[in-house]
C-alpha cells in the first residue's frame, strides 16, 4: 500500500517537474534546443505504465500546460493527446525495440506533435516559425535514452512499479 | 503488473473503443480552442487558477532569480569594478542632463500654466521586475513579479529605460502578464517625431520588430525618423520614444508605403521595467489640444472648441 501511494506520487511529481521544466526559460541562443518535456514523461510513462496513462490524464496534463502557458486552451491538449494515443497504440512494440530504434520513434512522435503544433497555429492565423523551430524534437530524441534510463533507474532502486 | 494486461493491448492492436475516445478528446480540444479564441476564456480559467499557477511560476522563475544572483557573486572583482564605474558615468551623465531638464520642465510647466492646460511632465511610475519564464516561443509576452495586490491593471503602459515595451494585459494576485509592442495582435498610436505624420505600429508578423503598413505614399518617412507614442487612444501618453525606421518600402499592394522599426526598448534584455501609474486620460481619445490663446477667463466662451481629432485603434486586438 505504501508502494502504491510512493508510486503515485512519484509518477505525480515526474509530470509536475516535466511542466515546471516547460517553464523555465533558457538563454536567449539555447532556447530553440528545449524539448518539450511533458511530452517525453508522458511517453516514458504510456511505455512503461500504461494504466495510469490514459488519454484522459494527457487531456488533463495538457490542459494544465496551456493554463500556465497561457496560450489558447486546448492546444497543448490536443498536441499530447494524440501522442500519447500513438505511444498507447504502439506500445508493444516500442517497448521492446533497442534503444536507439526506441529514440528514432520518439523523434518521429515529436515530429508528429510539432505538425500538428504548426497546424493549430496556422489555423489559429500565426506565421511560419523560423527553421530553428524544428530542432526542439532532435533534442528530445537525443535526450529520450538518458531520460528513460534514468527514470527506470530510478524506479528499480526505489522498487516502485 | 503490466505483464497481466497483454491481452488488452496486442501486438497489432486496432480496438475502436480508443480511436472513439481519440476522437472525443481531439474534438473537446478543438471546441476548447475555438471557443476560446473567440471569448477569451483563457484568462478567466488563469484568473480562477491564479492561486495555483502563481507559485508554479515563482518555482519556475527561481533558476533564472538563483543565475542571476550567482553571477553577481561569483563573478569577478574587474568586472563588477568596471560594471560600477559605467553605471557611475551613467548615473553622472543622467544627472547632468536632469539638472539641465528641470529648468526646462520648469520653464514647460510655467508656459503651460499660461497655456492654461493641465498636463504635466511628473511620472508616477513602478518599479518591477521581470520574472524569467518562458510562456512559449514566439508568445512576446513578458511575467512580471507586481500584480493586482499592487495596484497593477490591465491596461497599463510598461516602459523601460530606453522606450515603450508594451501594456499589461492580465492581472493575477501577484503577477501580471505584458503583452509586448512587438506582438503580431498589438498595435500602438505612433508619431513620426520629424514630421509629425501620425500613424500606428503593429507589432510584426516575423518577430522583433514593429511595422508601420500603412504610410501615405506622399507622406515623408525616412529610415532613421524617431517614432513616439502620439497619445492617441489614450492608453499610451504621447511623448514615450517607441522605436526608430529601419527601412521603408512600398507595400506590395502599391498603396501604401511600409516602414520597418526598431523598437527603441531593450525588449529581450530588459530585467527592470517601469510600468506607468499615470492614466490622466480614460480610454477613448485624450481632450483635444487647446489652440493658442490667453488663459481661458480672458478667452470668449465658445474659443476653446477645437477640432476633434479621430480616434485612433490602440491596444490590444485580440
Amino acid at each position: 500500500m505504501n508502494r502504491l501511494s510512493l508510486m503515485r506520487w512519484w509518477f505525480t511529481a515526474t509530470l509536475v517537474v516535466a511542466l515546471l521544466l516547460m517553464l523555465v526559460p533558457l538563454p536567449g541562443p539555447l532556447a530553440p534546443f528545449k524539448p518539450y518535456w511533458p511530452a517525453l514523461v508522458l511517453l516514458y510513462w504510456s511505455l512503461e505504465s500504461e494504466d495510469r496513462v490514459t488519454l484522459g490524464l494527457a487531456f488533463a496534463v495538457g490542459l494544465g500546460a496551456d493554463v500556465v502557458n497561457g496560450v489558447v486552451l486546448g492546444e497543448q491538449a490536443l498536441r499530447l493527446c494524440a501522442l500519447v494515443f500513438i505511444a498507447l497504440r504502439f506500445r508493444s512494440r516500442l517497448r521492446f525495440f533497442p534503444m536507439w530504434q526506441q529514440s528514432l520513434a520518439v523523434l518521429v512522435l515529436l515530429l508528429n506533435d510539432r505538425v500538428l503544433l504548426l497546424l493549430v497555429r496556422l489555423l489559429g492565423g500565426a506565421s511560419l516559425p523560423p527553421a530553428s523551430w524544428w530542432i526542439a524534437p532532435f533534442v528530445g530524441a537525443a535526450l529520450w535514452p538518458f531520460l528513460f534510463l534514468l527514470l527506470d533507474d530510478l524506479r528499480a532502486r526505489w522498487r516502485i512499479q | 503488473m503490466a505483464h497481466a494486461r497483454d491481452e488488452s493491448s496486442p501486438l497489432f492492436a486496432g480496438n475502436a473503443a480508443g480511436t472513439l475516445r481519440l476522437i472525443f478528446y481531439l474534438a473537446l480540444a478543438v471546441v476548447l480552442m475555438v471557443l476560446d479564441q473567440r471569448n477569451g476564456w483563457m484568462w478567466r480559467a488563469r484568473d480562477a487558477a491564479a492561486a495555483v499557477v502563481e507559485p508554479v511560476y515563482r518555482l519556475a522563475g527561481l533558476p533564472v532569480a538563483g543565475m542571476r544572483t550567482l553571477s553577481v557573486a561569483f563573478g569577478d572583482r574587474q568586472h563588477l569594478t568596471e560594471q560600477n564605474q559605467r553605471l557611475r558615468e551613467d548615473l553622472l551623465l543622467a544627472n547632468a542632463k536632469l539638472n539641465r531638464m528641470a529648468a526646462v520642465a520648469q520653464q514647460n510647466q510655467h508656459l503651460k500654466e499660461l497655456l492654461d492646460t493641465r498636463h504635466s511632465l511628473e511620472l508616477n511610475v513602478q518599479l518591477a521586475r521581470v520574472i524569467g519564464v518562458d510562456l512559449g516561443a514566439y508568445s512576446h509576452r513578458l511575467m512580471l513579479n507586481v500584480g493586482a495586490r499592487d495596484g497593477v491593471k490591465p491596461g497599463q503602459p510598461v516602459i523601460d529605460a530606453h522606450g515603450v515595451m508594451g501594456q499589461v494585459i492580465e492581472s493575477l494576485p501577484t503577477t501580471s502578464v505584458v503583452m509586448l509592442v512587438t506582438d503580431p495582435a498589438h498595435a500602438i498610436p505612433v508619431v513620426v517625431e520629424r514630421t509629425g505624420l501620425r500613424t500606428v505600429a503593429y507589432g510584426s508578423r516575423g518577430g522583433d520588430q514593429l511595422v508601420l503598413p500603412t504610410i501615405p505614399l506622399a507622406a515623408d518617412v525616412q529610415p532613421g525618423d524617431q517614432l513616439l507614442t502620439s497619445g492617441l487612444g489614450g492608453r499610451f501618453p504621447p511623448g514615450f520614444p517607441v522605436g526608430r525606421v529601419t527601412e521603408v518600402a512600398p507595400a506590395a499592394t502599391g498603396m501604401f508605403l511600409v516602414a520597418q522599426v526598431q523598437p527603441a526598448a531593450d525588449i529581450g534584455r530588459s530585467e527592470d521595467v517601469l510600468l506607468l501609474h499615470d492614466q490622466a486620460e480614460p480610454d477613448g481619445p485624450p481632450a483635444p489640444a487647446k489652440p493658442m490663446g490667453p488663459p481661458s477667463e480672458l478667452a470668449p466662451a465658445n474659443a476653446a472648441d477645437a477640432p476633434a481629432t479621430p480616434p485612433a485603434p490602440a491596444g490590444v486586438s485580440r
